[in-house]
Protein backbone atom coordinates (compact mmCIF):
# COMPACT_ATOMS: atom_id res chain seq x y z
CA UNK A 1 0.00 0.00 0.00
CA UNK A 2 2.90 2.71 0.86
CA UNK A 3 4.41 1.51 -2.06
CA UNK A 4 0.97 1.65 -4.29
CA UNK A 5 1.25 5.63 -2.45
CA UNK A 6 4.24 6.30 -3.34
CA UNK A 7 3.89 5.41 -6.95
CA UNK A 8 0.33 7.40 -7.21
CA UNK A 9 2.12 10.53 -5.72
CA UNK A 10 5.65 10.15 -8.13
CA UNK A 11 3.79 10.80 -10.98
CA UNK A 12 3.24 14.34 -12.96
CA UNK A 13 -0.12 13.21 -14.24
CA UNK A 14 -1.70 12.81 -10.61
CA UNK A 15 -0.64 15.91 -9.10
CA UNK A 16 -1.86 17.75 -12.75
CA UNK A 17 -5.19 16.35 -12.35
CA UNK A 18 -5.54 17.11 -8.94
CA UNK A 19 -5.05 20.21 -9.02
CA UNK A 20 -7.18 20.39 -12.15
CA UNK A 21 -10.29 19.03 -10.50
CA UNK A 22 -9.77 21.75 -6.94
CA UNK A 23 -9.64 24.81 -9.75
CA UNK A 24 -12.42 23.57 -11.82
CA UNK A 25 -14.38 23.04 -8.48
CA UNK A 26 -13.93 26.00 -6.77
CA UNK A 27 -13.89 28.46 -9.88
CA UNK A 28 -16.88 27.06 -11.41
CA UNK A 29 -18.94 27.60 -7.60
CA UNK A 30 -17.81 30.87 -7.41
CA UNK A 31 -18.67 31.58 -11.26
CA UNK A 32 -22.10 29.51 -11.08
CA UNK A 33 -23.18 31.54 -8.07
CA UNK A 34 -22.38 35.48 -9.59
CA UNK A 35 -23.96 34.21 -12.84
CA UNK A 36 -26.96 32.95 -11.29
CA UNK A 37 -26.99 36.06 -8.81
CA UNK A 38 -26.98 38.02 -11.96
CA UNK A 39 -29.78 36.75 -13.33
CA UNK A 40 -31.96 36.19 -10.22
CA UNK A 41 -34.45 38.26 -11.41
CA UNK A 42 -35.27 36.79 -14.94
CA UNK A 43 -35.13 32.89 -13.44
CA UNK A 44 -34.76 31.30 -9.83
CA UNK A 45 -31.63 30.76 -8.19
CA UNK A 46 -32.12 26.59 -7.68
CA UNK A 47 -30.84 24.69 -5.23
CA UNK A 48 -27.60 26.98 -3.67
CA UNK A 49 -25.80 23.89 -2.44
CA UNK A 50 -26.11 22.23 -6.05
CA UNK A 51 -24.87 25.71 -7.62
CA UNK A 52 -21.85 25.40 -6.05
CA UNK A 53 -21.30 22.11 -7.33
CA UNK A 54 -21.49 23.18 -10.47
CA UNK A 55 -17.78 22.31 -11.53
CA UNK A 56 -18.31 18.78 -10.31
CA UNK A 57 -19.40 17.00 -13.67
CA UNK A 58 -16.62 18.10 -15.29
CA UNK A 59 -14.13 17.49 -12.14
CA UNK A 60 -15.67 13.57 -12.44
CA UNK A 61 -14.16 13.50 -15.65
CA UNK A 62 -10.50 14.31 -14.81
CA UNK A 63 -11.09 12.14 -11.80
CA UNK A 64 -12.30 8.89 -14.17
CA UNK A 65 -9.25 9.93 -16.64
CA UNK A 66 -6.72 10.07 -13.63
CA UNK A 67 -8.47 6.44 -12.42
CA UNK A 68 -7.62 5.14 -16.25
CA UNK A 69 -3.87 6.72 -16.21
CA UNK A 70 -3.26 4.92 -12.65
CA UNK A 71 -3.66 1.51 -14.09
CA UNK A 72 -3.36 2.26 -18.08
CA UNK A 73 0.06 4.03 -17.27
CA UNK A 74 1.54 1.15 -15.59
CA UNK A 75 0.48 -0.98 -19.34
CA UNK A 76 1.87 1.52 -21.23
CA UNK A 77 5.52 1.77 -20.02
CA UNK A 78 5.50 -2.14 -19.36
CA UNK A 79 5.84 -1.08 -15.64
CA UNK A 80 3.17 -3.39 -14.96
CA UNK A 81 5.66 -5.95 -15.80
CA UNK A 82 7.96 -4.46 -12.68
CA UNK A 83 4.89 -4.18 -10.91
CA UNK A 84 3.61 -7.67 -10.96
CA UNK A 85 7.42 -8.75 -10.25
CA UNK A 86 7.18 -6.98 -6.93
CA UNK A 87 4.06 -8.49 -5.78
CA UNK A 88 3.01 -11.28 -7.96
CA UNK A 89 -0.45 -12.07 -6.30
CA UNK A 90 -2.56 -9.95 -8.88
CA UNK A 91 -5.50 -9.30 -6.67
CA UNK A 92 -3.72 -8.19 -3.69
CA UNK A 93 -1.93 -4.97 -6.34
CA UNK A 94 -5.32 -4.61 -7.57
CA UNK A 95 -6.59 -4.19 -3.73
CA UNK A 96 -3.80 -1.60 -2.91
CA UNK A 97 -4.25 0.52 -6.15
CA UNK A 98 -7.87 0.77 -4.91
CA UNK A 99 -7.30 1.40 -1.34
CA UNK A 100 -4.77 4.09 -1.80
CA UNK A 101 -6.93 5.52 -4.61
CA UNK A 102 -9.82 6.00 -2.86
CA UNK A 103 -8.16 7.41 0.76
CA UNK A 104 -6.19 10.27 -1.67
CA UNK A 105 -9.18 11.05 -3.85
CA UNK A 106 -11.94 10.93 -1.46
CA UNK A 107 -9.84 12.96 1.03
CA UNK A 108 -8.98 15.97 -1.40
CA UNK A 109 -12.81 16.08 -2.73
CA UNK A 110 -13.80 16.36 0.63
CA UNK A 111 -11.93 19.09 1.35
CA UNK A 112 -12.70 20.75 -2.38
CA UNK A 113 -16.12 20.82 -2.54
CA UNK A 114 -16.69 21.80 1.32
CA UNK A 115 -14.32 24.94 0.04
CA UNK A 116 -16.81 25.38 -3.43
CA UNK A 117 -19.93 24.80 -0.81
CA UNK A 118 -18.65 27.93 1.24
CA UNK A 119 -17.18 29.98 -1.77
CA UNK A 120 -19.96 29.41 -3.62
CA UNK A 121 -22.22 30.55 -0.76
CA UNK A 122 -20.29 33.81 0.12
CA UNK A 123 -20.78 34.84 -3.43
CA UNK A 124 -24.62 34.30 -2.97
CA UNK A 125 -24.34 36.22 0.57
CA UNK A 126 -27.97 36.53 1.82
CA UNK A 127 -29.14 34.24 -1.07
CA UNK A 128 -26.89 31.67 0.34
CA UNK A 129 -27.56 28.64 2.51
CA UNK A 130 -26.07 27.00 5.63
CA UNK A 131 -24.54 23.45 4.97
CA UNK A 132 -26.82 21.85 7.82
CA UNK A 133 -29.99 23.39 5.76
CA UNK A 134 -31.71 21.47 3.48
CA UNK A 135 -30.18 18.60 1.63
CA UNK A 136 -27.15 20.83 1.65
CA UNK A 137 -24.46 18.18 3.56
CA UNK A 138 -25.29 15.58 1.11
CA UNK A 139 -25.18 17.17 -1.86
CA UNK A 140 -21.38 18.43 -0.88
CA UNK A 141 -20.38 15.23 0.78
CA UNK A 142 -22.71 13.62 -1.95
CA UNK A 143 -20.61 14.91 -4.95
CA UNK A 144 -17.21 14.20 -3.16
CA UNK A 145 -18.10 10.79 -2.87
CA UNK A 146 -19.50 10.54 -6.72
CA UNK A 147 -16.41 11.85 -7.92
CA UNK A 148 -14.62 9.60 -6.13
CA UNK A 149 -16.52 6.67 -7.11
CA UNK A 150 -16.50 7.62 -10.73
CA UNK A 151 -12.50 7.54 -10.51
CA UNK A 152 -12.86 4.01 -9.14
CA UNK A 153 -15.24 3.17 -12.16
CA UNK A 154 -12.10 4.54 -14.13
CA UNK A 155 -9.30 2.55 -12.69
CA UNK A 156 -11.92 -0.75 -13.37
CA UNK A 157 -12.24 0.23 -16.81
CA UNK A 158 -8.52 1.01 -16.94
CA UNK A 159 -7.51 -2.48 -15.75
CA UNK A 160 -9.89 -4.05 -18.48
CA UNK A 161 -9.09 -2.36 -21.26
CA UNK A 162 -5.35 -1.47 -20.52
CA UNK A 163 -4.67 1.20 -22.99
CA UNK A 164 -4.95 5.12 -21.78
CA UNK A 165 -7.05 6.11 -25.07
CA UNK A 166 -9.66 3.92 -25.52
CA UNK A 167 -10.09 3.45 -21.42
CA UNK A 168 -10.70 6.75 -21.17
CA UNK A 169 -13.36 6.58 -24.14
CA UNK A 170 -14.99 3.94 -22.60
CA UNK A 171 -15.66 5.45 -19.42
CA UNK A 172 -16.68 8.89 -21.12
CA UNK A 173 -19.40 6.22 -23.02
CA UNK A 174 -20.38 4.44 -20.06
CA UNK A 175 -20.71 8.20 -18.10
CA UNK A 176 -22.39 10.60 -20.51
CA UNK A 177 -22.98 8.49 -23.48
CA UNK A 178 -24.77 5.46 -22.48
CA UNK A 179 -27.46 7.56 -20.13
CA UNK A 180 -27.83 9.98 -22.88
CA UNK A 181 -28.42 6.52 -25.26
CA UNK A 182 -31.30 5.32 -22.15
CA UNK A 183 -33.38 8.81 -22.21
CA UNK A 184 -34.54 7.39 -25.95
CA UNK A 185 -35.62 4.23 -25.19
CA UNK A 186 -39.41 4.00 -25.40
CA UNK A 187 -42.40 4.06 -22.90
CA UNK A 188 -42.68 3.49 -19.13
CA UNK A 189 -40.33 0.51 -19.14
CA UNK A 190 -37.50 2.71 -20.95
CA UNK A 191 -37.95 5.55 -18.10
CA UNK A 192 -37.67 2.40 -15.62
CA UNK A 193 -34.30 1.57 -17.24
CA UNK A 194 -32.75 4.97 -18.00
CA UNK A 195 -33.54 5.73 -14.01
CA UNK A 196 -30.33 2.73 -13.14
CA UNK A 197 -28.44 3.78 -15.80
CA UNK A 198 -24.51 4.82 -14.82
CA UNK A 199 -23.96 8.70 -14.05
CA UNK A 200 -27.94 8.97 -14.28
CA UNK A 201 -28.59 6.89 -10.73
CA UNK A 202 -24.93 8.07 -8.92
CA UNK A 203 -25.88 11.75 -10.04
CA UNK A 204 -28.45 11.32 -7.49
CA UNK A 205 -26.28 12.16 -4.66
CA UNK A 206 -25.56 15.40 -5.20
CA UNK A 207 -28.68 17.08 -6.63
CA UNK A 208 -31.65 18.23 -5.28
CA UNK A 209 -34.25 15.49 -4.90
CA UNK A 210 -36.32 14.72 -7.84
CA UNK A 211 -39.59 12.54 -8.20
CA UNK A 212 -38.98 11.27 -12.29
CA UNK A 213 -36.09 9.40 -10.94
CA UNK A 214 -34.38 7.41 -7.73
CA UNK A 215 -34.07 8.91 -4.03
CA UNK A 216 -30.49 9.88 -3.80
CA UNK A 217 -28.63 7.16 -1.54
CA UNK A 218 -30.72 4.34 -3.96
CA UNK A 219 -29.11 6.05 -6.74
CA UNK A 220 -25.82 6.08 -5.49
CA UNK A 221 -25.99 2.49 -4.60
CA UNK A 222 -27.20 1.45 -7.94
CA UNK A 223 -24.11 3.23 -9.33
CA UNK A 224 -21.88 1.65 -6.31
CA UNK A 225 -23.12 -1.50 -8.05
CA UNK A 226 -21.76 -0.59 -11.73
CA UNK A 227 -18.58 0.58 -10.14
CA UNK A 228 -18.51 -3.25 -8.26
CA UNK A 229 -18.92 -4.89 -11.22
CA UNK A 230 -16.56 -3.06 -13.45
CA UNK A 231 -14.49 -4.11 -10.92
CA UNK A 232 -15.05 -7.89 -10.68
CA UNK A 233 -14.26 -8.21 -14.24
CA UNK A 234 -11.66 -6.01 -13.84
CA UNK A 235 -9.82 -8.76 -11.36
CA UNK A 236 -11.28 -11.16 -13.19
CA UNK A 237 -9.23 -10.36 -16.18
CA UNK A 238 -6.11 -9.08 -14.26
CA UNK A 239 -6.17 -12.66 -12.55
CA UNK A 240 -6.35 -14.78 -16.26
CA UNK A 241 -4.46 -12.86 -18.68
CA UNK A 242 -0.66 -12.79 -19.39
CA UNK A 243 1.20 -9.60 -18.34
CA UNK B 1 17.44 -23.13 -7.82
CA UNK B 2 15.04 -22.73 -10.40
CA UNK B 3 12.88 -25.71 -12.04
CA UNK B 4 11.35 -25.71 -14.84
CA UNK B 5 8.96 -29.37 -15.48
CA UNK B 6 7.72 -29.92 -18.76
CA UNK B 7 7.29 -25.97 -19.24
CA UNK B 8 4.60 -25.39 -22.24
CA UNK B 9 2.80 -22.03 -23.46
CA UNK B 10 0.88 -22.06 -26.08
CA UNK B 11 -0.07 -19.10 -28.34
CA UNK B 12 -3.35 -20.17 -30.32
CA UNK B 13 -1.74 -21.93 -33.24
CA UNK B 14 1.93 -21.56 -32.44
CA UNK B 15 3.23 -23.23 -29.55
CA UNK B 16 6.12 -20.76 -28.68
CA UNK B 17 7.58 -23.11 -25.99
CA UNK B 18 7.48 -26.86 -25.50
CA UNK B 19 7.58 -29.45 -22.54
CA UNK B 20 10.86 -27.78 -21.48
CA UNK B 21 12.52 -29.25 -18.21
CA UNK B 22 15.71 -27.91 -16.97
CA UNK B 23 16.87 -27.29 -13.52
CA UNK B 24 19.44 -24.01 -12.85
CA UNK B 25 21.71 -24.31 -10.23
CA UNK B 26 23.24 -21.83 -7.73
CA UNK B 27 26.65 -20.52 -7.69
CA UNK B 28 27.00 -20.16 -11.12
CA UNK B 29 26.07 -18.71 -14.59
CA UNK B 30 23.98 -20.17 -16.55
CA UNK B 31 23.20 -18.75 -19.65
CA UNK B 32 20.21 -19.75 -21.73
CA UNK B 33 20.54 -19.31 -25.54
CA UNK B 34 18.59 -19.89 -28.05
CA UNK B 35 17.92 -18.12 -31.51
CA UNK B 36 15.05 -15.05 -31.33
CA UNK B 37 11.60 -16.38 -31.20
CA UNK B 38 13.01 -19.98 -29.46
CA UNK B 39 10.73 -18.47 -27.00
CA UNK B 40 13.58 -17.36 -24.11
CA UNK B 41 11.67 -14.90 -22.95
CA UNK B 42 8.29 -16.46 -22.49
CA UNK B 43 9.83 -18.78 -20.75
CA UNK B 44 11.54 -16.18 -17.98
CA UNK B 45 7.81 -14.81 -18.03
CA UNK B 46 6.84 -17.92 -16.83
CA UNK B 47 8.96 -18.55 -14.48
CA UNK B 48 8.28 -15.41 -13.16
CA UNK B 49 4.43 -15.55 -12.86
CA UNK B 50 3.61 -12.86 -15.64
CA UNK B 51 2.45 -15.39 -18.04
CA UNK B 52 0.20 -18.26 -17.42
CA UNK B 53 2.12 -21.95 -18.64
CA UNK B 54 -0.38 -23.35 -20.82
CA UNK B 55 0.72 -27.05 -19.20
CA UNK B 56 3.84 -27.38 -16.96
CA UNK B 57 5.43 -25.60 -13.72
CA UNK B 58 8.34 -23.46 -13.30
CA UNK B 59 9.65 -23.43 -9.70
CA UNK B 60 11.72 -21.53 -7.51
CA UNK B 61 13.08 -23.16 -4.59
CA UNK B 62 10.37 -25.31 -4.84
CA UNK B 63 7.30 -22.73 -4.92
CA UNK B 64 5.78 -21.34 -7.95
CA UNK B 65 6.52 -17.31 -8.20
CA UNK B 66 3.31 -16.02 -7.38
CA UNK B 67 2.96 -17.59 -3.80
CA UNK B 68 6.53 -15.98 -2.79
CA UNK B 69 5.83 -13.39 0.45
CA UNK B 70 8.08 -11.38 -0.66
CA UNK B 71 9.69 -11.91 -4.19
CA UNK B 72 12.48 -9.52 -4.49
CA UNK B 73 14.20 -10.51 -1.56
CA UNK B 74 14.47 -14.20 -3.78
CA UNK B 75 14.77 -13.36 -6.67
CA UNK B 76 15.56 -10.20 -8.65
CA UNK B 77 14.83 -10.06 -12.44
CA UNK B 78 15.29 -7.61 -14.82
CA UNK B 79 13.66 -8.48 -18.34
CA UNK B 80 13.08 -5.28 -19.81
CA UNK B 81 14.86 -2.14 -18.82
CA UNK B 82 12.68 0.23 -20.15
CA UNK B 83 9.33 -0.95 -18.38
CA UNK B 84 9.59 1.46 -15.55
CA UNK B 85 7.06 4.71 -15.55
CA UNK B 86 9.34 7.37 -17.32
CA UNK B 87 8.03 10.49 -15.58
CA UNK B 88 9.26 8.67 -12.05
CA UNK B 89 12.37 9.69 -10.50
CA UNK B 90 14.79 6.94 -10.33
CA UNK B 91 15.05 7.32 -6.78
CA UNK B 92 10.92 6.78 -6.47
CA UNK B 93 10.95 4.08 -8.54
CA UNK B 94 13.01 1.90 -6.44
CA UNK B 95 11.25 3.48 -3.40
CA UNK B 96 8.13 2.21 -4.44
CA UNK B 97 9.74 -1.49 -5.14
CA UNK B 98 11.13 -1.42 -1.96
CA UNK B 99 8.17 -0.72 0.04
CA UNK B 100 6.25 -3.52 -1.41
CA UNK B 101 8.30 -5.66 -0.35
CA UNK B 102 9.27 -4.61 3.05
CA UNK B 103 12.39 -3.21 2.42
CA UNK B 104 14.40 -0.38 4.24
CA UNK B 105 14.23 2.90 2.46
CA UNK B 106 18.24 2.89 2.98
CA UNK B 107 18.66 0.46 0.55
CA UNK B 108 17.44 2.12 -2.48
CA UNK B 109 20.71 4.60 -1.79
CA UNK B 110 22.70 1.13 -1.59
CA UNK B 111 21.77 -0.12 -4.95
CA UNK B 112 21.93 3.50 -6.77
CA UNK B 113 25.23 3.71 -5.51
CA UNK B 114 26.63 0.24 -6.74
CA UNK B 115 24.83 0.49 -10.46
CA UNK B 116 26.31 3.78 -10.33
CA UNK B 117 23.26 5.98 -10.52
CA UNK B 118 23.62 7.92 -7.03
CA UNK B 119 23.72 11.40 -9.03
CA UNK B 120 21.03 10.44 -11.39
CA UNK B 121 18.82 9.74 -8.74
CA UNK B 122 16.25 12.39 -8.58
CA UNK B 123 16.03 12.93 -12.10
CA UNK B 124 12.85 11.36 -14.41
CA UNK B 125 13.77 8.01 -15.50
CA UNK B 126 11.90 8.77 -19.03
CA UNK B 127 14.70 10.88 -19.84
CA UNK B 128 17.84 8.44 -19.49
CA UNK B 129 19.86 6.43 -22.29
CA UNK B 130 19.36 2.40 -22.86
CA UNK B 131 22.57 2.38 -20.36
CA UNK B 132 21.04 4.23 -17.52
CA UNK B 133 18.13 2.44 -17.58
CA UNK B 134 19.88 -0.91 -17.70
CA UNK B 135 21.66 -0.14 -14.77
CA UNK B 136 18.39 1.06 -13.67
CA UNK B 137 17.00 -2.20 -13.67
CA UNK B 138 19.60 -4.15 -12.03
CA UNK B 139 19.51 -1.68 -8.85
CA UNK B 140 15.72 -2.82 -9.01
CA UNK B 141 16.80 -6.46 -9.32
CA UNK B 142 19.36 -5.98 -6.61
CA UNK B 143 17.16 -4.03 -4.26
CA UNK B 144 16.68 -7.24 -2.44
CA UNK B 145 19.42 -8.76 -1.94
CA UNK B 146 18.12 -11.99 -3.93
CA UNK B 147 19.54 -15.18 -3.89
CA UNK B 148 18.28 -15.92 -7.62
CA UNK B 149 18.88 -13.43 -10.72
CA UNK B 150 17.58 -13.25 -13.61
CA UNK B 151 18.66 -11.48 -16.63
CA UNK B 152 16.92 -11.31 -20.06
CA UNK B 153 19.19 -10.18 -22.85
CA UNK B 154 21.13 -7.82 -20.64
CA UNK B 155 23.61 -6.67 -22.73
CA UNK B 156 21.34 -5.73 -25.85
CA UNK B 157 21.85 -2.42 -26.88
CA UNK B 158 24.75 -1.62 -24.48
CA UNK B 159 27.99 0.39 -25.56
CA UNK B 160 31.55 -2.18 -24.95
CA UNK B 161 31.64 -0.65 -21.22
CA UNK B 162 28.35 -1.23 -20.02
CA UNK B 163 28.60 -5.26 -21.40
CA UNK B 164 32.02 -5.02 -19.23
CA UNK B 165 30.32 -3.93 -16.84
CA UNK B 166 27.60 -6.16 -16.73
CA UNK B 167 29.65 -9.38 -17.69
CA UNK B 168 31.35 -8.58 -14.74
CA UNK B 169 29.07 -8.39 -12.13
CA UNK B 170 27.25 -11.20 -13.29
CA UNK B 171 30.58 -13.26 -12.38
CA UNK B 172 30.81 -11.47 -9.65
CA UNK B 173 27.18 -12.52 -8.13
CA UNK B 174 27.93 -16.39 -9.36
CA UNK B 175 30.74 -15.99 -7.17
CA UNK B 176 29.10 -15.19 -4.24
CA UNK B 177 27.07 -18.71 -4.80
CA UNK B 178 23.91 -16.99 -6.16
CA UNK B 179 22.06 -17.99 -8.93
CA UNK B 180 22.47 -16.28 -11.87
CA UNK B 181 20.49 -17.26 -15.22
CA UNK B 182 20.74 -15.05 -17.97
CA UNK B 183 19.79 -15.14 -21.35
CA UNK B 184 21.03 -14.10 -25.41
CA UNK B 185 20.52 -14.92 -28.64
CA UNK B 186 24.89 -13.79 -28.65
CA UNK B 187 26.71 -17.27 -28.35
CA UNK B 188 30.19 -15.02 -28.08
CA UNK B 189 28.88 -13.02 -25.20
CA UNK B 190 27.87 -16.41 -23.22
CA UNK B 191 31.09 -18.04 -24.12
CA UNK B 192 32.59 -14.88 -21.75
CA UNK B 193 29.94 -15.16 -19.23
CA UNK B 194 28.32 -18.21 -18.58
CA UNK B 195 29.48 -21.19 -16.85
CA UNK B 196 26.55 -23.62 -18.18
CA UNK B 197 24.47 -23.76 -21.05
CA UNK B 198 20.72 -24.38 -21.48
CA UNK B 199 20.08 -24.01 -25.01
CA UNK B 200 16.82 -24.15 -26.55
CA UNK B 201 15.61 -23.97 -30.49
CA UNK B 202 11.67 -23.90 -31.04
CA UNK B 203 10.68 -24.24 -27.69
CA UNK B 204 12.61 -27.14 -26.92
CA UNK B 205 15.38 -27.96 -25.13
CA UNK B 206 18.50 -28.56 -27.22
CA UNK B 207 21.58 -28.92 -24.74
CA UNK B 208 21.90 -28.70 -21.07
CA UNK B 209 25.43 -29.06 -20.80
CA UNK B 210 28.64 -27.25 -19.40
CA UNK B 211 30.28 -24.58 -21.77
CA UNK B 212 33.34 -26.41 -22.35
CA UNK B 213 31.59 -30.01 -22.77
CA UNK B 214 29.07 -28.24 -25.61
CA UNK B 215 31.97 -27.30 -27.18
CA UNK B 216 33.45 -30.48 -27.84
CA UNK B 217 30.66 -32.66 -28.65
CA UNK B 218 28.50 -30.54 -30.91
CA UNK B 219 32.22 -29.13 -33.12
CA UNK B 220 34.92 -31.27 -33.98
CA UNK B 221 38.59 -29.59 -33.96
CA UNK B 222 40.11 -30.17 -37.86
CA UNK B 223 43.64 -28.75 -38.71
CA UNK B 224 43.48 -26.22 -41.97
CA UNK B 225 46.22 -27.09 -44.95
CA UNK B 226 46.84 -24.96 -48.28
CA UNK B 227 49.26 -26.30 -50.09
CA UNK B 228 50.05 -25.75 -54.33
CA UNK B 229 49.56 -29.57 -54.22
CA UNK B 230 46.31 -29.90 -52.84
CA UNK B 231 44.99 -33.15 -55.03
CA UNK B 232 47.91 -35.09 -53.79
CA UNK B 233 48.07 -34.13 -50.28
CA UNK B 234 44.43 -35.41 -50.26
CA UNK B 235 45.48 -38.45 -51.81
CA UNK B 236 48.41 -38.97 -49.22
CA UNK B 237 46.00 -38.32 -46.49
CA UNK B 238 43.35 -41.35 -47.34
CA UNK B 239 40.00 -39.86 -47.77
CA UNK B 240 40.58 -38.00 -44.02
CA UNK B 241 40.35 -34.38 -45.75
CA UNK B 242 37.42 -32.60 -46.88
CA UNK B 243 37.19 -29.15 -48.86
CA UNK B 244 39.09 -30.24 -52.38
CA UNK B 245 37.41 -27.50 -54.47
CA UNK B 246 38.23 -24.95 -52.42
CA UNK B 247 42.14 -23.24 -52.08
CA UNK B 248 42.49 -25.38 -48.68
CA UNK B 249 41.88 -28.64 -46.75
CA UNK B 250 40.23 -29.66 -43.81
CA UNK B 251 41.55 -32.47 -41.97
CA UNK B 252 39.55 -34.01 -39.06
CA UNK B 253 40.89 -36.31 -36.24
CA UNK B 254 45.11 -35.52 -37.35
CA UNK B 255 47.25 -33.65 -35.34
CA UNK B 256 49.43 -30.76 -37.29
CA UNK B 257 52.61 -32.75 -36.40
CA UNK B 258 50.99 -36.13 -38.62
CA UNK B 259 50.06 -34.33 -41.47
CA UNK B 260 53.47 -31.95 -41.52
CA UNK B 261 55.34 -34.89 -41.37
CA UNK B 262 53.64 -37.10 -43.76
CA UNK B 263 53.77 -34.11 -46.29
CA UNK B 264 57.23 -33.52 -46.02
CA UNK B 265 58.47 -37.33 -46.26
CA UNK B 266 55.71 -36.97 -49.52
CA UNK B 267 58.06 -34.07 -50.54
CA UNK B 268 54.67 -31.86 -50.63
CA UNK B 269 54.99 -27.91 -49.69
CA UNK B 270 52.34 -26.91 -47.38
CA UNK B 271 51.29 -23.01 -46.77
CA UNK B 272 49.34 -23.10 -44.22
CA UNK B 273 49.10 -25.44 -41.56
CA UNK B 274 46.67 -24.64 -38.65
CA UNK B 275 44.91 -26.65 -35.82
CA UNK B 276 41.16 -24.68 -36.00
CA UNK B 277 39.38 -25.13 -33.15
CA UNK B 278 35.94 -24.47 -33.14
CA UNK B 279 34.35 -21.39 -31.36
CA UNK B 280 31.07 -21.29 -29.30
CA UNK B 281 29.63 -19.75 -31.97
CA UNK B 282 29.81 -22.53 -34.85
CA UNK B 283 28.82 -25.15 -32.13
CA UNK B 284 25.83 -22.90 -31.62
CA UNK B 285 25.35 -22.40 -35.37
CA UNK B 286 25.27 -25.93 -36.33
CA UNK B 287 23.02 -26.83 -32.94
CA UNK B 288 20.19 -24.50 -34.07
CA UNK B 289 20.55 -24.33 -37.56
CA UNK B 290 17.49 -26.46 -37.62
CA UNK B 291 15.52 -24.62 -35.20
CA UNK B 292 16.08 -20.68 -36.50
CA UNK B 293 12.38 -19.51 -36.87
CA UNK B 294 12.99 -16.81 -39.33
CA UNK B 295 16.19 -17.73 -41.73
CA UNK B 296 16.99 -14.96 -44.67
CA UNK B 297 16.17 -16.38 -47.55
CA UNK B 298 19.95 -16.77 -49.57
CA UNK B 299 18.85 -14.41 -53.29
Amino acid sequence: MRSEWTKFRSVRSTMWSMATVVVVMVGFSILNSKISLDMIDKEPLGDPAALSMAGAQFATLVVAALGVLVISGEYRTGMIRTSLLAVPRRGRMLAAKVIVFTLAVLALMLVTTLVSFFAGQLVLGEHGVALTEGDSLRIVLGSALYITATGLFGLAVGTVIRHTAGGIVAITVLLLILPQLATVLPGEAGAQVMKYITSTAGMRIMSPASDALLPPWTGFGVYLLWVAAAMALALTLLRRRDA
Amino acid sequence: MITAEDLTKRYRSTLAVDGLSFTVESGRVTGFLGPNGAGKSTTMRMMLGLDRPTGGVARIDGVPYAELRHPLRKVGALLDAKAVHGGRTARDHLLQLAQSNGLPASRVGEVLEKVGLTEVARRRVGGFSLGMAQRLGIAGALLGDPEILIFDEPVNGLDPEGILWIRTLMRGLAAEGRTVFVSSHLMSEMAQTADHLIVIGRGRLIADTTVSEFISRSAQRYVRVRSPQLRSLAALLNGAATGLSGDHLRVPGRTTEEIGEAAAAAGIPLHELTMVEPSLESAYMELTQDSVEYTAVAS
